[in-house]
C-alpha cells in the first residue's frame, strides 16, 4: 500500500474528509474546485493537522495513534498549485534547498537534465515563466529525498504545450523513480493521462 | 555661531554611544518579541503585546521611576547586578543605555513585527516540508524576507534612543560627560541666560539625525514591497 488516508477536518463551514488507500504508481483525488482536495494534501504534509483520523504513506504512520510527525520528518516531496518558490533565493539555491535531507535517487545534474533547467540555474524566481517555475517546483521537491510526491494542480496555470511538456516528466517520474505520487486535480483529461488510480472527493 | 563646543561634542558622542549600545543589546530581544507576536498564539499574548507598547504610552518619568526602582542600587536587579557582577547603572552612560533601550523596544518592535507578518506563511510552510526544521526555516527564510523591515526597526529604534529624555534624566540624572545626552544637554542649556546657540546648534542636530532615520526606516520598508508602514 502507498498511501493510506482516513481523515475528517472541520475548516470554518467546510467539513473535509478522505477515506482511500492507494496502490503504486499515481493516484489522483479528483474533485471540483473547493472541494477541500489541497487541504486533503497539507494534512498529508503536516502542514494542516486533522481533527482525528490517521495517516501512513509505505507502511510508515504519519499521523495517528498519538503520532504526529512535524512537516520536516515527513519526507513529503510537494509541488504546490503556485510552485512557491523562494523569492531571495536563485533558481539553484531553490533547488538545493531540501537536498541536505539525505542523498536523493536523483541529483541535482540529472533533475537539470530531466527538467531543462541548464540556463535558469543563476535566474531569480520572479524572472520565471509559469512553466519554468513550475518544473523548478517538481525538481526543488524530488532533490528532497522525498519518499513520496504530493502534486497539487502543477499545470494549473499552464497552457496546453506546457502543460503537455510537464505531463510527459511527471510520467517519467513516476516509471522511472517509481515514488508513490498523489495528484490533486480537477482536471478528466489529464487524470486520465496519468493516473492509475482515481479517487473522487466530493464537495 | 555655528560651530559646536567641546560640551556639546561631548552630548553628541555620548548620544551616539548611548544609542547604538541600546540599539544593539536591544536588537535580540527585539526580533524574539516581534517573532513571538507575529506568530504565536497563545493565552496572554495580548498581555504580553500590551506590555511591550507600554513605555510608548506610559508618561516617561513613570518608567524611569521603574527603572529607579528595579535598577537602584537597592533595587532586586541593581543589588544582583552589583553583588554578582560588581556592576551598577546608576548615574552611568550604561544606565541611560537601559532607559533608552527600553523606550525604543516599543517602536523595534512593531516595524519589525508587521514586517515579519508580512512574510507569506506558504513560504515557510514550503520550507518545512522540505525538511528545514523551524529554527532553519526562521533564519533561511522568515528572517531573510523581512530583513527591511528588520533594520528599519533597528533605524527607528536608534532615532528614538537618541532622542530618550524623560526616563533617562529621572533614572540616572543629567551628569556631563556619563548621562548628559543630546537632548539632556538642549535641556541644561535652555535653563541658562546665554545658551539660546547651543540650544540652536544642538537643535539643528537633534533634527537632521531623526529625519535621515525616519526616511532610511521607510525607504527599506518599501525596499520590502510592503504598502505597510513603520509607524
Amino acid at each position: 500500500m502507498s498511501f493510506e488516508v482516513e481523515v475528517e477536518k472541520r475548516l470554518g463551514e467546510a467539513e473535509i474528509a478522505a477515506n482511500f488507500t492507494s496502490g503504486r504508481g499515481l493516484t489522483a483525488l479528483f474533485g471540483p474546485s473547493g472541494s477541500g482536495k489541497t487541504s486533503i494534501l497539507n494534512m498529508i504534509a503536516g502542514l494542516l493537522t486533522p481533527d482525528h483520523g490517521r495517516i501512513a504513506v509505505g507502511g510508515e504512520l504519519l499521523f495517528g495513534n498519538g503520532v504526529d510527525l512535524p512537516p520536516e520528518a515527513r519526507h513529503a516531496g510537494y509541488v504546490f498549485q503556485d510552485a512557491r518558490l523562494f523569492p531571495h533565493l536563485r533558481v539553484r539555491a531553490n533547488l538545493l534547498y531540501g537536498a541536505r535531507r539525505g542523498t536523493s535517487r536523483i541529483g541535482l545534474d540529472e533533475v537539470v537534465d530531466l527538467f531543462g533547467l541548464e540556463r535558469l540555474l543563476t535566474r531569480w524566481p520572479r524572472t520565471l515563466s509559469g512553466g519554468e517555475a513550475q518544473r523548478v517546483a517538481i525538481g526543488r521537491a524530488l532533490l528532497s529525498n522525498p519518499h513520496f510526491l504530493l502534486l497539487d494542480e502543477p499545470l494549473a496555470s499552464l497552457d496546453q504545450a506546457r502543460a503537455d511538456e510537464i505531463m510527459t516528466m511527471i510520467e517519467r517520474v513516476r516509471d522511472e523513480l517509481e515514488l508513490p505520487i498523489l495528484y490533486v486535480s480537477h482536471n478528466r483529461a489529464e487524470v486520465d493521462r496519468l493516473a492509475s488510480q482515481v479517487v473522487p472527493i466530493r464537495r | 555661531m555655528l560651530t559646536l563646543s567641546p560640551e556639546e561634542l561631548t552630548a553628541i558622542k555620548l548620544s551616539l554611544r548611548v544609542a547604538t549600545w541600546a540599539t544593539l543589546a536591544s536588537l535580540p530581544l527585539g526580533i524574539l518579541v516581534a517573532m513571538i507576536l507575529a506568530r504565536g498564539r497563545f493565552y496572554g499574548r495580548a498581555l504580553l503585546n500590551a506590555l511591550v507598547l507600554l513605555p510608548l504610552v506610559l508618561p516617561p518619568v513613570v518608567t524611569g521611576w521603574i527603572l529607579l526602582i528595579l535598577f537602584g542600587r537597592t533595587g532586586p536587579i541593581g543589588a544582583w547586578l552589583d553583588h554578582v557582577f560588581g556592576v551598577t547603572l546608576m548615574f552611568r552612560w550604561t544606565g541611560a543605555a537601559l532607559a533608552a533601550a527600553v523606550m525604543a523596544l516599543p517602536l523595534m518592535v512593531r516595524a519589525m513585527r508587521l514586517s515579519i507578518e508580512a512574510v507569506d506563511r506558504r513560504l515557510e510552510g514550503a520550507a518545512r516540508s522540505l525538511g528545514a526544521g523551524r529554527w532553519r526555516t526562521f533564519a533561511t527564510i522568515t528572517l531573510p524576507l523581512s530583513l527591511p523591515g528588520i533594520l528599519a526597526g533597528l533605524v527607528l529604534g536608534f532615532a528614538r534612543s537618541i532622542g530618550e529624555f524623560g526616563a533617562t534624566i529621572s533614572f540616572v540624572s543629567n551628569i556631563p560627560g556619563q548621562t548628559r545626552t543630546l537632548p539632556i544637554a538642549i535641556y541644561t542649556a535652555l535653563q541658562l541666560p546665554e545658551g539660546e546657540g547651543a540650544v540652536v546648534r544642538l537643535a539643528c542636530v537633534s533634527v537632521a539625525l531623526s529625519l535621515g532615520a525616519l526616511i532610511a526606516s521607510e525607504w527599506l520598508v518599501r525596499r520590502q514591497g510592503g504598502r505597510a508602514h513603520v509607524l
